[in-house]
């Protein structure tokens, strides 16, 4: 290694294991947070079973996946996975519609407080779908991801570069990025311009006003749990092709998700995408050892000794803990004014 | 027998009472206020017609059909429109948006429509991208107003529309209001500015706790002693 000043290694070094895990992990939790922001603004109440239904919606891709590459299914370079997105999407909303039916549409119905009852009922569904996806998957760790790992590794870019320092861009994180830029001016699209879209805002603004203008509730809610399940369902899919499907790890997402969804302004999808990449760069920032990065940086003199990691990766969820706790304290409305959590 | 008529109504939220055997209707090209104290039901008479709340006896006929049992929906997309008196535009979005989604129900082209909601509002054309929640409190009546227009219902119900808002934009509102009323719409309205709503009327209802206490034209009401002397202020 040299002793001299070396920018473009460091920087190498940083896109390597800062800058591109934590753009695809604040991907995934942007998705994430954007089906907890649209249940929260059509429905009216925080979604604690998004973490689980994530897992369900991996845990029928992880069926699937292994079926299609059972029958011999697959093409080649691509992951399977990616093939049965649409069909898992499709599971996993008759599996929220189902859960509305049984469970949410009856607290719409009594018109009682929704978000609070809204959180207690959605606990429950979060237990019983954590539960099937244990009770069909068991609880250990797996991984699902087949084909071409990388678009390029550390050896090609290091052969094509002739830098020290390699940067691999696997292919989880570039499906992960592009999927998730795709979905979201979709989504955008879909709000902003579509007549089915702007109902939905309008009837997240005034309901009642809404119901006098004809939009139909019962359609509004079914529309929001199909994007709510193709969102759940991608994101738990890319999650695990990135990083692998274990249900409590899926269940403990709950945590950056709905601090992405409070740090950027409950309701605001731009600020759920924003808090999003808020909560990923600071957990892989804080969690980084900089030792490697500070030696190509700092003189022979300065080089430090120890690992220089701020915070050890087993707290990492205490990180997004304290963005949550921070904000609510200073400005619970979020970065982008949104509103706040009451029991309404 | 008039265009919109509600029969006997009686109504409760819960088991607190509202209107006991209260009757009112409206002709097409027809304004009737309805005034009264605070409590007197004047918003549940409105509520009841449009569904919004069960009538527990009495019924409501649109042109001779009885619709009684028709849901909010079905009764707006029959003919009914209403603005109700807060929280009566969409404020997160424009002024074009909102006006769109007044005419969601309709399959036919809504263009034409607006644009007459436009020329009907010119302010409106000039703030269309902007958003409700950006307006004045008499613009945004009128993104209201607009609103419930854009269905082209035959009953206009109109819930206090002069509530807070300063007399020259009261004066406005009127105005609107009676251009409604010429252009052959049936207009309901409830108002607390008894004596101005009560000159422009061609009909009044006086409601006191959920029963008719006097009606009649609207100089009848204002010249009839007993009526100035106890809601008029003398």
């Amino acid at each position: 290694m040299s002793d001299s000043i070396d920018i473009i290694n460091a920087f190498a070094l940083m896109t390597n294991f800062v800058i591109l895990p934590a753009l695809s992990y604040g991907s995934q939790l942007a998705l994430g947070a954007l089906a907890v922001t649209l249940v929260y603004s059509i429905l009216r109440f925080s979604n604690f079973a998004q973490g689980d239904s994530m897992a369900f919606g991996t845990m029928i891709v992880i069926l699937l996946t292994g079926f299609m590459i059972g029958k011999g299914w697959t093409i080649t370079g691509i992951p399977t996975a990616l093939l049965v997105i649409p069909i898992a999407v499709i599971g996993t909303s008759i599996y929220m519609l189902t859960m509305d039916r049984l469970v949410y549409r009856h607290y719409r119905r009594i018109k009682v407080k929704q978000n609070i009852v809204g959180i207690t009922a959605s606990i429950g569904v979060m237990f019983i779908t954590g539960g099937i996806v244990r009770f069909i998957l068991g609880a250990s760790p797996q991984r699902f991801e087949d084909g071409e790992r990388f678009i390029f590794s550390v050896r090609e870019f290091k052969a094509f570069t002739g830098l020290e320092q390699g940067i691999a861009l696997k292919t989880s994180q570039f499906l992960t990025i592009t999927i998730a830029i795709l979905l979201v001016a979709f989504l955008f699209y879909f709000l902003q311009k579509t007549k089915t879209g702007k109902a939905m805002r309008a009837y997240s603004d005034n309901t009642e006003l809404a119901l006098l203008s004809g939009i139909d509730p019962d359609k509004v809610v079914q529309i929001t749990w199909l994007l709510v399940a193709a969102l759940t369902t991608i994101a738990g899919a890319l999650y695990g092709l990135d990083k692998g499907f274990a249900p409590q790890q899926y269940h403990l997402l709950l945590l950056p998700i709905f601090a992405s969804v409070i740090v950027g302004g409950i309701g605001s999808p731009l600020g759920a995408i924003a808090g999003a990449f808020l909560v990923s760069f600071s957990e892989v920032l804080l969690t980084y050892a900089y030792k490697k990065f500070l030696i190509y940086l700092l003189p022979l003199s300065m080089h430090p000794n120890s690992l220089v990691q701020l915070i050890g990766t087993e707290y990492k969820y205490a990180i997004s803990f304290v963005i949550l706790v921070t904000v609510l304290l200073i400005r619970p409305t979020g970065l982008l004014k949104g509103k706040v959590i009451d029991g309404d | 027998m008039a265009y919109l008529e509600g029969t006997n109504l009686v109504a409760a939220y819960g088991v607190v009472p509202i209107l006991h055997e209260c009757s009112v209707e409206v002709e097409k090209g027809e304004l009737a206020v309805i005034v009264g104290p605070n409590g007197a039901g004047k918003s549940t008479v409105m509520r009841v017609l449009l569904g919004m709340l069960e009538a527990t006896a009495g019924e409501v006929k649109l042109d001779g059909q009885d619709i009684s049992m028709l849901s909010t929906q079905e009764r707006i997309s029959q003919g009914l429109a209403f603005v109700p008196q807060n929280k009566n535009v969409f404020p997160s979005m424009t002024v074009e948006e909102n006006l769109e989604m007044g005419g969601f129900l309709r399959l036919d082209d809504i263009n034409k429509t607006i644009e007459e909601v436009y020329s009907l509002f010119p302010i409106l054309y000039e703030k269309r991208k902007q958003l409700a929640e950006e307006l004045s409190g008499g613009q945004r009546q009128q993104v209201a107003f607009g609103r419930a227009m854009m269905t082209q219902p035959s009953v206009m119900l109109l819930d206090e529309p002069t509530a807070g808002v300063s007399p020259i934009v009261m004066d406005e509102i009127f105005s609107n209001i009676l251009d409604v009323r010429n252009a052959g719409m049936a207009v309901l309205m409830v108002e607390q500015n008894a004596q101005q709503a009560l000159n422009i009327a061609d009909k009044g209802y006086v409601l006191v706790s959920g029963r008719n206490e006097h009606t009649g034209t609207g100089s009848e009401l204002i010249n009839d002693p007993e009526v100035r002397k106890k809601f008029l202020g003398g």
